[in-house]
């Protein structure tokens, strides 16, 4: 029973602890985008391309097929159900409002904390065992301006392109499902969907991912920042980076449709 | 004769981390123009004392001034002001190993001066040749030896051309060749710069050679057990594990460790 109290509240202070350095990091990454606003020019446009191409264009095959696949699943569940009631052409209704809404956005991000998200925690976690970070702190730069900052921005672009690729693919699932399995001309599958969506339901879903891009990174960052100085730690820390970040994302994303369905969308 | 500049004033300084003081009370100085060495066994938290100099671990108690300055009180941006008066050269050199040798060392001067592209690369070569590697400039650091990561590391903490610089065990894992290179490198620095120079090390031969003034920092008692100058320290300290040290010749050393 002692015990049990004790890691109790031993598991608390860590919390409380862990709480407020992530409280600092984010202090600290206000400053480090604060600086890069003030000093554009110091912005290491080196490193925005490498993050471009590390969580945008290679992230392209692997949104491709899975946003594909995830559009021939839920197509084909939709399809038998909805045949049952003579209601296939409703297979396009459906799967334009639920990817382009949510799980487009929602698994664009989910592949993206598995793959940057976990990426930035080990990178950032070597670092810090190599002490590059406290090289940094003791040259004067703040490690978040040099380190986070592109990421960031990297991410903020490429999320929202990924996620009208994945869109794209999603649709292109349904259709693929609506021709070979419902018999449906792909003519009407495709003016039926665009018939029913209108181009806000579209941003409404890429803004979302903003949000999400902010989220990834800021706890991949974190979790490479919080490592402990060793091997193990580095993946513990690229382990709880997808962990972390895949439970933010669901969570700010079931805040954003509260919010979007009190604006009316 | 005038007294020596302080460059480096320690004032009762208790160190530590999670919670573990290391070392209580410390009070030492460190003047201008100096080769000063922090020495110690294992673990006696030698490392731990030179992460709060460069204030990198915020102290239990007591104040580090660092030019007058204090670091342990001073606010993110006056720290930050303050490390770009002073160069560490870290163990293994701590390269970003995206960038070049060029590269890193050009960062401090991209940084925190005004000067152009072409000034830039210029001092950054120069800062290579200083160590000798000017031929390994298009080099990454994954490319290149530990000794010449060190050497590159020092280049980059010189890029600035601080008056003060740190090392952490600047010959740890180096050849007896190479480490007594980077001694003399060490020794002509501040030889023709005046830079003050404060290294952790145990390697016998920096200290003797290259080092003016060494704290001895002793783990059982948590504080600086002797002080001055190595070369009298080895037969005049009262202490016989400083004597044991100094003088090691390994078994002597080995059954005075075993003894406490």
């Amino acid at each position: 029973m002692r015990t049990f109290i004790i890691n109790v509240g031993r598991d608390a202070a860590d919390g409380f602890s862990g709480a407020a350095g992530g409280v600092a990091f984010l202090g600290e990454v206000c400053c480090g985008v604060a600086e890069t606003l003030r000093h554009p020019e110091k912005l290491r446009w080196r490193f925005v391309w490498y993050y471009l191409e590390l969580c945008g264009r290679k992230s392209v095959p692997i949104v491709v097929y899975i946003c594909f696949l995830m559009g021939v699943i839920l197509a084909f569940q939709a399809a038998v159900q909805l045949r049952n009631y003579g209601a296939e052409l409703f297979v396009a209704d459906l799967l334009a409002f639920s990817v382009l809404k949510e799980l487009g956005p929602l698994m664009v991000a989910v592949i993206a904390t598995g793959r940057a998200g976990s990426s930035f925690a080990a990178e950032i976690g070597t670092m810090k065992v190599d002490e590059e970070i406290n090289a940094l702190r003791t040259m004067g730069i703040n490690p978040c301006r040099f380190l986070v900052v592109p990421k960031l921005l990297a991410m903020v672009v490429s999320l929202p392109l990924l996620t009208v690729i994945g869109d794209i693919m999603g649709l292109a699932g349904g259709l693929a499902v609506a021709v070979s399995y419902l018999g449906m001309p792909a003519g009407v599958y495709i003016s039926r969907t665009f018939e029913v969506l209108r181009p806000d339901v579209l941003y409404m879903g890429v803004l979302k991912t903003v949000f999400f891009a902010v989220l990834i990174t800021l706890v991949g960052c974190y979790r490479g920042f919080a490592s402990s100085s060793d091997a193990q730690g580095v993946g513990r820390a690229a382990t709880l980076a997808v962990v972390n970040g895949i439970l933010a994302v669901v969570i700010a994303d079931a805040v954003l449709t509260l919010v979007y369905m009190a604006w009316g969308y | 004769m005038a007294e020596a500049e302080n460059i480096i004033d320690v004032v009762d300084l208790t160190v530590g981390y999670d919670g573990i003081r290391l070392m209580e009370n410390l009070n030492f100085s460190v003047s201008r123009g100096e080769i000063f060495g922090i020495l110690g066994g294992s673990g006696s938290g030698k490392s731990t004392l030179l992460k709060h100099l460069i204030g990198l671990y915020r102290p239990f108690s007591g104040d580090i001034r660092i030019f007058g300055e204090s670091m342990v009180n001073a606010g993110e941006r006056a720290k930050r002001d303050l490390r770009r008066k002073f160069g560490v050269s870290y163990q293994n050199g701590a390269l970003f190993g995206s960038m070049t040798l060029l590269e890193n060392v050009a960062m401090p001067l991209e940084e925190h001066t005004d000067l152009s592209r072409e000034e830039i690369k210029e001092i950054a070569l120069e800062k290579l040749r200083s160590v000798g590697l000017e031929k390994f400039a298009d080099y990454l650091p994954a490319e290149i030896s530990g000794g010449m990561m060190k050497r590159a590391g020092l280049a980059r903490a010189l890029a600035l051309n601080p008056e003060l610089l740190f090392f952490d065990e600047p010959s740890a894992g180096l050849d007896p060749l190479m480490s007594a290179d980077l001694d003399r490198l060490i020794l002509s620095l501040r030889d023709s710069t005046g830079t003050t120079i404060v290294l952790v090390t145990h390697e016998l031969e920096s200290i003797f050679s290259i080092i003016d003034r060494v704290i001895i920092l002793d783990r059982e008692s948590r504080g600086i057990i002797d002080s001055g100058d190595p070369r009298l320290l080895r037969t005049g300290s009262e202490h016989k594990w400083v004597r044991d040290f100094l003088s090691r010749d390994g078994m002597t050393l080995a059954a005075s460790s075993v003894r406490r």
